[in-house]
């Protein structure tokens, strides 16, 4: 149990000694779905990022529209940690449904920000509380009636700034920032929070221990959800169709294209240069993406778990016909409609293997807004070099939260279309070879050359089909031929392997333990790495990027005596995609999370702990 | 060794022979209607002189939806999944609008797994044409009743049907389609000027071809069959397909009646449509009157052909979503990737 004494310490150690605590606590804002809470929370990010702190936001929020409990923690960390920590050193108590919860989950010398009007019995005397008048502050203000239910919240506003320290003109800006600067709602909000500033300076002397104070580690970053990031990396990667049906949590990536689609907007004729349709379902979304990508379109669709169930023939067609496309998947807790608005990296086997039959489909494993945006881009040069569907899958944590990145880098590579031959080429393929088939290996990559419907040249046409073909695409039952095409979309995969955007490793000499995993554990994996290198278990950390694995998987595994491979699901996927491809993973241990919530440093350390 | 000079056939406008609108020999069972549908694609497109690389074909799965392989050769084709052939060619369309998609689809195709599909696709207006071969049957499957299975019609292993049948033309018509035609397979002539006219149209056409299946559904008693269709086919019209120049020029629609007997139709490519009136007054342009006569003839159980309704053209789907006029996929790579200074200025803002 060495290691909760480590979180604890890392925790609690210092509210004990009553030693102020600079910048290095979570506040949590329970509040009710719809109450209008999400504007306070983001205000109070946005502001803490305006004063350099590195702070993270998550939103613990419930399926549905207007009343259930909902849960938004805030994480500011001076040494740049943005995972998710289990338990809060101050709650924003504004929702009566779970307040006795909220209370009970503080530390000793936890804080309480609760509404004074409930007349709250106070339950525990190890914490402290301050009271907050929320009806008779709100009555102060010039609030119109129908709107005080939904900025009411704005008073915790106000209060946080005044007893942790957030100076009122940077809230002011951020206000701006969140209403598209428009100044009569940022000043309708902006006077309950001065309101509330003001009164608690009076009316509530300072008792406890936190305090937010200005730093300069966020210069030049930025802020934006990875489903913003991969909507960018969409419109900058030529995206011109695409197809998708609503679903949480991917949704808000098709808002994103929807919100920056005037970045593709000619300005000489006003028409859009990327078609968006919602179509009628899923099944729906990837056939209109799969007949786009056939004609010759960079086409993409997003979605999350139950749309991948139904794209599943889709999917299959797509790998075994050849055709470029691209597949967000923003994964949500399942099976079956699971938890819709809780996080999970829980279709990983079946996105790799989606579709009946010997499939096996590329997938990109973005971790951070910076590679959504790159994976943006780059999964349409990677679909059509493959002429092959390309999944990415994020998550809900990394799509719809806000995540401090860097600048996105722009793209480095001209727009990639692979081996698709236009007429000229064409005609020059046929001066070289005397012939051109469609499905043929002429490079000894098993990729072979297409041509898009419309190319003007008597012999550009070819006849796609789901069925068993021979390599110039007519029909065939032969088992020859259909072995001889499956060889060559295995090899196909193999060269994918070794060219897909590679690991992410951070080695040291030490080969005792080592660390694999994908995705958004990223943040927990870096501060777990740190409490363990800071007594005394050095690790080494390979973050996988794409499947199928790169053989520099393999030789990382080989190389340790002992390998966790760490991911956010309940039955340990990845590591059975590992334990599919390698001879002996005894030495392989399987850390698989799959509690519905982003990981967090404290669980890794306790397994990586009860393991050594 | 003498060789004999390959004969010079029939050249059309596009320096095409017909046999270079033929595609693979068909494996369809001996004498199925489908197989004469297919020889009626060939020929409209040889008539018409249609360039094989602006043609797409498109097809689900079933009998039907093999048919593509069997005609215009030179063209590109896409075979794809049960019922989601609308899909596939709404995405295609989109890509590049200047294709000409024919889709081929069955009863099953359409009428049951892709009914979905089916009323979306035509929701959206995608331009194609989109092709029934009607036989109210599974044949690939052996024989099931399929949603245009006539009530009371028997089949060999599954009995009598129970369930009324599903009239793909009223439902296309309901869902707001702009070109609605039937026709027999056994109608040769009728089935090619109502595919020239739909090639002339706009938008998404319809044309549900009751088209015999020789081996599950052609009992003289089944309303799908071959006797059947000869002998109660009651064509509304004679169709006369008057083929003009392209004119890219938009222009009004104009129906001139002469007592209700000839109706001409002008399409938007300068060609005409002409209707001479055969039994029963019908104005396509009528929706009400449309509906109404497809609902009587599903009562009376009659067997009713011809161009059902017509209206003018509404945006197509690539228009509907702002696209430019030019296909997405010609689009140079500069009108696909926004500058670094775009990317530049929009970091600024989530600073």
């Amino acid at each position: 149990m060495c290691a909760l004494n480590i979180a604890n310490e890392v925790q609690t150690g210092a509210a004990n000694s009553g030693e102020p605590i600079v910048n290095d606590f979570t506040i949590m804002a329970a509040t009710k779905n719809g109450s209008g809470s999400q504007t306070s929370n983001s205000v109070i990010v946005k502001s803490l990022f305006r004063m350099g702190i590195p702070v993270n936001g998550k939103n613990l929020f419930p399926s549905n529209i207007k009343g259930l409990p909902t849960w938004y923690s805030i994480r500011v960390s001076k040494d740049g940690y943005t995972a998710r920590r289990p338990h809060n050193e101050i709650a924003i108590v504004f929702n009566q449904d779970t307040a006795a919860e909220d209370i009970a989950n503080l530390p000793p010398d936890g804080v309480c920000l609760i509404p004074a009007d409930w007349k709250w019995g106070q339950s525990r005397s190890d914490i402290i509380y301050y009271e907050l008048p929320v009806k008779e502050l709100m009555a102060k203000t010039e609030i119109p009636a129908d709107l005080k239910d939904r900025i009411g919240n704005m008073v915790y506003v106000g209060a946080v700034a005044q007893l942790f320290g957030i100076p009122l003109e940077i809230i002011y800006e951020a206000l701006l920032d969140n209403f598209n600067r428009k100044e009569k709602a940022a000043r309708l909000n902006y006077n309950v929070v001065e309101i509330a500033y003001n009164w608690t300076a009076e009316n509530l002397p300072k008792r406890d221990v936190y305090r937010f104070e200005k730093m300069n580690e966020t210069q030049g970053k930025i802020m934006i959800s990875g489903n913003e990031a991969g909507a960018l990396g969409s419109l900058f990667g030529g995206m011109t169709v695409a197809a998708w049906y609503p679903i949480t949590p991917s949704t808000s990536l098709i808002d994103g294209v929807l919100d920056y689609k005037h970045l593709r907007r000619d300005a000489e004729t006003g028409k859009d240069t990327v078609a968006v349709v919602q179509a009628e379902d899923e099944l729906a979304a990837i056939g209109m993406i799969v007949g786009a990508g056939w004609a010759g379109a960079r086409a993409m669709t997003s979605t999350s778990g139950p749309g991948i169930s139904l794209m599943a023939e889709f999917a299959g067609l797509a790998y075994f016909a050849e055709i470029p496309c691209v597949i967000w998947d923003i994964t949500r807790l399942g099976p079956s409609t699971g938890l819709p608005t809780r996080t999970s990296q829980g279709d990983v086997l079946f996105a790799h293997f989606l579709g009946h039959g010997d499939t096996k489909q590329i997938c990109l494993l973005p971790a951070t807004v910076e590679e959504c945006f790159e994976f943006g881009w780059r999964s349409f040069d990677i679909a059509e070099e493959y002429q092959a569907p390309v999944f990415v899958l994020s998550d809900l944590d990394l799509g719809m939260n806000n995540w401090m990145g860097e600048p996105f880098t722009y793209p480095t590579e001209s727009i990639k279309r692979g081996k698709t031959l236009d007429k000229i080429q064409l005609e020059e393929f046929f001066a070289k070879y005397g012939e051109w088939y469609r499905y043929k290996d002429y490079d000894g990559d098993g990729i072979p050359y297409r041509t898009i419907p419309g190319t003007d040249h008597p012999r550009a046409s070819y006849f796609t089909r789901g069925t068993g073909h021979t390599e110039r695409a007519t029909y065939s039952e032969k088992s020859s031929d259909w072995v001889a095409n499956m060889h060559r979309l295995r090899l196909k995969m193999d060269v994918a392997r070794e060219k897909l955007p590679q690991p992410f490793i951070d080695y040291n000499a030490d080969k005792k333990v080592g660390i694999v995993s994908f995705g958004t554990n990223e943040p927990a994996i870096h501060e777990a790495r740190n409490w363990l290198s800071a007594k005394g278990t050095q690790t080494n950390y390979l973050r996988i990027r794409s499947l199928p694995l790169a053989s520099s998987v393999h030789e990382f595994i080989n190389q340790h005596e002992k390998v966790y491979i760490i991911e956010n699901n309940f039955d340990g996927q990845m590591s059975q995609i590992i334990r599919m491809e390698m001879n002996d993973t005894r030495h392989v241990e399987s850390l698989a999370l799959g509690d519905s919530l982003p990981m967090t440093p404290d669980w890794i350390v306790s397994k990586i702990w009860e393991g050594n | 060794m003498t060789t004999t000079p390959k004969p010079v056939g029939k050249v059309n406008a596009a320096g095409l022979e017909r046999t270079e609108y033929k595609g693979v020999p068909s494996t369809l069972c001996p004498g199925c209607g489908h197989d004469s549908i297919s020889n009626q694609i060939i020929s409209m497109a040889f008539d018409m002189g249609l360039q094989p690389h602006n043609v797409v074909k498109f097809s689900g799965i079933g009998c039907s939806s093999k048919t593509p392989a069997y005609f215009l050769g030179t063209s590109h084709g896409f075979n794809s999944l049960h019922g989601r052939m609308p899909s596939i060619a709404t995405g295609a369309t989109l890509a590049n609008n200047s294709l000409l998609a024919i889709g081929v689809s069955g009863d099953g195709d359409t009428g049951s797994i892709g009914f979905g599909q089916y009323k979306h696709m035509i929701r959206r207006n995608v331009p194609m044409i989109y092709i029934i071969e009607n036989n109210g049957v599974y044949g690939l499957t052996k024989g099931q009743f399929s949603a245009t299975s006539d009530e009371g019609q028997k089949l060999k292993y599954y009995g009598e049907n129970a369930l009324p049948s599903l009239d793909l033309c009223l439902e296309a018509i309901i869902g707001g389609c702009t070109f609605v035609a039937r026709s027999f397979s056994g109608d040769a002539k009728q089935v090619q000027a109502l595919l020239k006219a739909a090639v002339a149209h706009r938008g998404t056409a319809v044309l549900d071809i009751i088209s015999p299946c020789v081996t599950f559904n052609n009992d003289p008693q089944s309303n799908k069959s071959y006797d059947y269709g000869k002998k109660n086919e009651v064509p509304l019209h004679e169709i006369d397909f008057i083929q003009g120049g392209y004119v890219p020029a938009r222009e009004e629609i104009t129906v001139d009646y002469a007592e209700g007997e000839l109706i001409e139709v002008k399409m938007h490519d300068g060609s005409y449509v002409r209707l001479k009136k055969l039994g029963r007054d019908h104005d396509p342009r009528n929706r009400a009157r449309a509906v109404g006569l497809l609902d009587e003839a599903q009562r009376e159980q009659t067997f009713i052909t011809g161009l059902l309704y017509y209206e003018e053209p509404r945006p197509i789907l690539s228009e509907t979503l702002n696209a430019p006029e030019i296909p997405l996929t010609a689009l140079p790579e500069a009108q696909l990737r926004p500058t670094k200074d775009a990317l530049d200025k929009l970091m600024q803002s989530f600073m």
